[in-house]
């Protein structure tokens, strides 16, 4: 019984929203709208009637004229128009149509004199694209939401005028008719009632798509728009993962590394002093004592491969002698960067220098390697050559998967030549402001 | 020995005293800061000064700085700077008004508590205690000089020598003969064109063309 039940709702659910459609709010809300949007059209459409009107005739060049000159002032009266509509679409539907981003040629142009302002407008693509909606696009769509209202209200008057006939037999006074051939107007009057009431929603549908795609921002300033926001949304994250690192470095240092170093100093000084302990004592101690040396060592590695300070410090020269030296394969390294480089590009050459030195001493099987830094204008470039093996290959290997996002982080780019044999180079280019 | 002590971690500040007091140095001042470093020294005019690198308030080389500052103003101070990491950079500057009196440590040394005091004593004493760490990163820096006519035999050595370690302690370290060893350090003299005359000074030299590297503008 239940199953029936929810059967037949599913199917009647759907033939009850079509048949209540026209009779709902949103319906005549959707009728309104039409009314008063087909009021602001006839706006910047009088700016084409009226001068027609005033020469009223048709003569090719006055036509020519007067579209000319109603095209110059949709332009021109652009962003007024433009803010009537998009406040009247809030007030009525409560539509949001988007707001075009403010540039800089924007921000120029507001301040500047009435002449080069209006010149400026009429340079400006979104001005034509705000006109030819104000001209051509917005009428239309109200024009068939008019003609289709129209017909919508006159069916309705119809249908109850035909009702009434139906009622009062065939000689009522008002309307005398055969009842088979009201009762079939009156069933065409529904028919056409439907109809055009979907067609009026419709054209509201379409009225606010095309205000959406020509008086909001333009698919080239969405996408600006996009670049700029993912651009700071990037340059954020990277900041604060650096700032984190910056943050875990310290607490180590201030925290873990100090009770460590005086941890190992109070053991190497009982194992300095207490010499008259038992053998499996001293033992002890002194296997302690190396340990906590040990633990010290690899804890000073982590840490400082977290945020070396002197980088910050000192810059990127000073911070790679620190990687070099503690690379198991010989390196020869040279750096000339005369300047300081913006401190997330710093960061991000410090740790593809580092994990590229990692990867040398992992995979390539080398003797030497060698890495270069250099400012190349506004470029930072590095190169991290080894006489390895070769054949590293970014498909394969987390590693120069890491290396290529690091660069990618700040726009950089990336290149490897590993051929099989060797030997294998890296280049890295940095933008060094972001 | 009067000594000073700066360092900003309080369980390594009384850690270093105790160690220092029960070995036989006095410890004249214990302090958190570059400031208070210098006001301590100022008064008390210690003969040795121990100053951790990273202290307050910005935590990156007020160590290094305010060791630069002693230097300059009393230079009869020697001075051992401690950091949980060396910089070949650091030590660049520690190094750039003169050699003599000067120790870098990683602060990991301390742990080996005789190497440390003997390395304190020799920095007092006016040598030198450069970190193998730093002598490293210094090696990696050569471009172009009469260093790089060294073998690597030959730039062990030399790096060892800066250390501040004697003819019997690199052989030690290097696990060879004495008379070895002073075949070495006679071929780098030689590479290095240093003139044959009284043999401790052209050592002092051969360290301080070694260290001239470090300097940022060599």
């Amino acid at each position: 019984m239940v199953e029936y039940r929810r059967a037949m709702s599913t199917v009647l659910a759907p033939i009850g929203r079509f048949l209540l459609a026209p009779w709902r709010g949103r319906a005549w809300r959707d009728l309104w709208f039409v009314i008063l949007s087909s009021a602001l059209s006839l706006l910047p459409l009088g700016l084409i009637g009226l001068p027609w009107a005033f020469f009223a005739r048709i003569h090719l060049p006055s036509i020519l004229a007067c579209t000319f000159l109603a095209l110059l002032a949709a332009v021109l009266l652009g962003p007024q128009l433009t803010t009537l509509r998009r406040s009247a679409y809030h007030g009525i539907r409560g539509a949001q149509i988007p707001r075009a981003p403010d540039t800089a040629r924007d921000a120029a142009s507001a301040d500047a004199p009435f002449l080069p302002r209006m010149r400026a407008r009429l340079r400006h693509p979104r001005s034509w694209r705000q006109a030819c909606y104000h001209l051509i696009a917005g009428p239309a769509a109200n024009l068939v939401g008019v003609i289709a209202g129209t017909m919508w209200v006159s069916g309705l008057v119809c249908f109850g005028w035909l009702s009434a006939a139906i009622a009062f037999g065939p000689h009522w006074k008002w309307l005398s008719m055969a009842t088979s051939l009201a009762l079939w107007s009156a069933l065409l009057c529904l028919v056409v009632v439907y109809l055009t009431s979907w067609l009026v929603m419709a054209s509201v549908r379409w009225d606010l798509k095309f205000a959406t795609d020509l008086l909001g921002p333009s698919r080239a300033e969405r996408l600006a728009r996009r670049v700029t926001d993912l651009t700071e949304s990037r340059a954020a994250v990277v900041d604060a993962a650096d700032a984190e690192r910056r943050r875990i470095e310290r607490d180590l240092h201030d925290g873990a590394q100090q009770r460590l170093v005086s941890l190992a100093m109070n053991l190497g000084l009982a194992r300095a002093t207490l010499k008259d302990l038992p053998e499996d004592a001293r033992t002890a101690l002194a296997e302690a004592h190396e340990e906590a040396k040990e633990a010290l060592g690899e804890l000073r590695n982590l840490v400082r491969g977290l945020h070396p300070v002197v980088l910050e410090d000192r810059g990127l020269d000073a911070a790679l002698s620190g990687i070099a030296a503690r690379s198991p394969v010989p390196v020869q390294l040279a750096v000339d960067v005369p300047r300081r480089v913006s401190p997330t590009v710093e960061a991000v050459a410090y740790f593809m220098v580092s994990e590229a030195l990692a990867n040398v001493a992992k995979h390539a099987q080398a003797s030497a390697a060698r890495v270069d830094v250099w400012l190349d204008g506004a470029l930072l470039r590095l190169s991290v050559a080894d006489d390895g093996i070769g054949g590293a290959d970014a498909a394969h290997g987390s590693g120069l998967t890491g290396l290529e996002q690091r660069a990618a982080s700040v726009d950089g780019r990336f290149e490897i030549a590993s051929p099989v044999g060797g030997p294998t180079t890296i280049v890295v280019e940095l933008p060094c402001e972001l | 020995m009067r000594t000073v002590i700066a360092e900003d971690s309080v369980l390594l500040r009384a850690g270093l005293t105790k160690l220092l007091e029960t070995t036989g140095f006095e410890v004249v001042a214990a302090v958190d800061d570059a400031a208070g470093l210098l006001a301590a020294v100022e008064r008390h005019r210690p003969e040795l000064v121990i100053a951790d690198v990273r202290m307050p308030p910005s935590f990156t080389d007020e160590g290094i700085r305010a060791a630069l500052v002693v230097r300059r103003q009393w230079p009869e101070v020697a001075i051992m700077v401690l950091s949980q990491y060396v910089e070949e950079r650091y030590a660049a500057d520690l190094l750039s008004t003169s050699t003599t009196g000067v120790g870098y440590l990683l602060k990991d040394r301390v742990a080996d508590v005789d190497v440390f005091l003997e390395s304190l004593r020799r920095v007092a004493a006016g040598g030198t205690a450069l970190d193998p760490e730093v002598v490293a990163q210094l090696l990696v820096r050569r471009q172009n000089t009469p260093l790089d006519r060294l073998t690597g035999r030959e730039r062990e050595v030399l790096g060892l020598m800066a250390e501040g370690r004697s003819n019997a302690g690199i052989a030690e370290k290097l696990v060879v003969s004495e008379s070895a060893v002073a075949k070495h350090i006679n071929s780098i003299f030689t590479k290095l064109d240093l003139p044959a005359s009284e043999g401790d000074h052209r050592r002092v030299l051969a360290v301080l063309r070694f260290l001239e590297r470090a300097s940022p503008t060599g």
